[in-house]
């Protein structure tokens, strides 16, 4: 617990150092929200840069930011007039979160059932093919594979919609496309962490004492071999976000990840600030949570921290 | 660790050539990046010249790969794209080698304190979401070639920086050094003549594993739009392109995303082989 709050409290100055950093970047940026193709008359973008507080000092702006994110208030946005930035967010990152969360299930579920597998047939043919498999899973880029399931599945065969997000059946291929990697990537960590432990002093020890060959893999040796797998949660919830940007533009999905790119090109300041402090924050608190749950499985990464 | 008597290079042509399936993947990407720094001598078309009157036309003997909607030969455009998508791969990983190579060394040598501030920090940085950084990058400087080098290469360091120090710190404490400090050689001796040469290997390994990550962030940084900019064609770009129209013309789709896949396994098959210890 207290392990928690130490981290938890390490995690805050990374925070407000990341959007600090996103803040004075996006503010640089040469353009402003308001240049469009038709450009508005000079009196008509001071106003609009008066009205958002966009004409004042650099330092003003950045307190009133701050001071507002304290209050919840993410500002308007600048570019979809009459709405707030925290209403498109959540609206938004429903939508993410569901496609990222079922594909996050399928990636564990498979890769740690491959994982296991492959590292119990590592002699024969058959581990030599879940090996290779594990490599192309890997290699595939979701930007090749996405098309190529819905050239198969979509237009061929026509069991799933090709893109949109109307009906329950609409997450499958995106969730597929985008777990893809992390199913590979997770059953090779999960195979080398079995393999590793198989041959360990403890595992003879647990089967002289008579403990069943069951017993022995799901208690001593999966809570040992998924260290791995658990320290990696927190860069694949990163992954998934990233990813999720592509795979939300093949499939054309109403998410947050389509949504970031296209206002990031249109300069959206608050908008863009919105996104990454989302991102942030979830990226940070998944680390946060990976950290913990690896603390809990290991007991002596906890008291090496606590020194 | 590699044994300290042979060279270096005679050590990765021994990897290489102990492991066939790796030796055939480095045959398979040595052909497609010759074929794609040498297209102007194998594609008789150029990536952007157009003939409107060919249309989308599907693959044939003149235009192998078809050509795409505006009459470009997609072949050619393949071998232009992988051109770039390999440039890019190359001098973004330079970049890694440089910046990840000099803060491990350095963070090495000064050790202590400063080590563990200086690695502290590569793991708070680790976690930061910089893919984001790098999309924002781009839009904030506009989508310059040379930027995307710089970008990517900024965030692909941090792997190289902790495996440098590793390496720097496992070759300081050998005896050879210690000898070299007692004879009175100096910090930047020891850095230039017993460090850098003996830490090529795990370097050279790393970066071999860098090439194909920093080619997928390529592209996927051209397939989101914020990449190479038309009508220069990247890997990324091209596939995008395909899966607008993969229903009418799959050829489009196909054929860059075939190179980019079998390229990004064979690399990444090659970097395997290279970062694997030999058991003696």
């Amino acid at each position: 617990m207290k392990y928690f709050f130490k981290r938890l409290l390490e995690a805050v100055p990374v925070f407000l150092f990341i959007i600090t950093v996103v803040w004075a970047m996006v503010r640089f940026v040469p353009g402003g929200p308001f240049d469009s193709e038709r450009p508005a008359s000079a009196e008509t973008i001071a106003a609009m840069n008066a009205y958002y507080g966009l004409d004042k000092p650099l330092y003003e702006q950045y307190f009133n930011f701050l001071k507002n994110l304290a209050k919840g208030d993410l500002g308007p946005s600048y570019k979809y007039n009459g709405w707030s930035v925290s209403e498109i967010l959540a609206e938004k990152a429903m939508v993410s979160l569901q496609l990222g969360s079922v594909a996050l299930c399928i990636a564990l579920l498979f890769g740690i059932i491959l994982g296991v597998l492959s590292a119990a047939f590592r002699r024969g043919t058959l581990g030599t093919a879940f090996s290779a498999l594990s490599l192309v899973g890997v290699c595939l880029p979701t930007m090749v594979l996405g098309p190529v399931l819905i050239l198969l599945f979509s237009l061929k065969l026509k069991i799933f919609n090709t893109m949109g997000w109307n009906i329950s059946g609409d997450i499958v291929l995106p969730a597929i496309t985008l777990s893809f990697f992390y199913i590979a990537w997770i059953s090779r960590l999960t195979r080398s962490g079995v393999v590793e432990e198989l041959d360990r002093g403890y595992v003879k020890t647990a089967r002289a004492k008579g403990v069943s060959e069951s017993k022995i893999f799901c208690v001593h040796i999966l809570r040992n071999a998924l260290q791995p797998v658990v320290s990696y949660l927190g860069p694949a919830a990163a992954g998934l976000l990233t990813g999720s940007f592509v795979v939300e533009s093949i499939f054309q999905i109403p998410g947050l990840g389509k949504f970031f790119v296209s206002s990031a090109l249109d300069n959206d300041y608050t908008m863009i600030l919105g996104c990454v402090m989302l991102y942030a924050g979830f990226i940070l608190i998944f680390n946060l949570f990976s950290d913990v749950l690896l603390a809990l499985l290991n007991p002596k990464i906890a008291k090496e921290l606590k020194k | 660790m590699t044994s300290q008597n042979k060279s270096f290079w005679a050590d990765i042509a021994q990897k290489i050539y102990t492991d066939k399936f790796a030796f055939v993947c480095l045959c398979i990407v040595s052909i497609i990046a010759l074929a794609c720094f040498g297209a102007d001598f194998i594609s008789p078309f150029d990536y952007q010249t157009q003939d409107l009157s060919l249309g989308l036309s599907a693959p044939s003997c003149e235009h192998i790969f078809g050509t795409d909607q505006l009459g470009r030969d997609v072949f050619a455009r393949v071998l232009y794209g992988g051109r770039i998508s390999f440039a890019v791969g190359l001098l973004a990983t330079f970049v890694a080698i440089v910046i990840g190579v000099a803060y491990g060394t350095v963070s090495a040598m000064l050790g202590g304190r400063y080590d563990s501030i200086m690695m502290r920090i590569v793991d708070i940085v680790y976690t930061l979401p910089f893919t984001i950084f790098v999309i924002l990058l781009m839009v904030a400087f506009g989508r310059s070639l040379w930027l995307i080098f710089v970008a990517i290469g900024a965030v692909e360091w941090l792997t190289m920086a902790r495996i440098a120090r590793a390496s720097a710190l496992d070759i300081k404490s050998r005896q050879f050094v210690e000898a070299s400090v007692t004879l009175g050689q100096s910090k930047m001796g020891i850095l230039f003549k017993h460090l850098l040469p003996n830490m090529l290997s795990p370097i050279f390994a790393c970066a071999a594993l860098t090439i194909p990550s920093v080619m997928m962030l390529e592209a996927f940084l051209s397939f989101l739009g914020l990449g190479v900019q038309a009508p220069l064609p990247s890997w990324g770009s091209l596939i995008k392109d395909g899966a607008e129209i993969m229903e009418d013309a799959s050829w489009l789709l196909i054929f860059p995303a075939l190179f980019f896949s079998i390229t990004l396994f064979c690399l990444n098959r090659v970097g395997e082989a290279l970062s694997e210890r030999r058991r003696s």
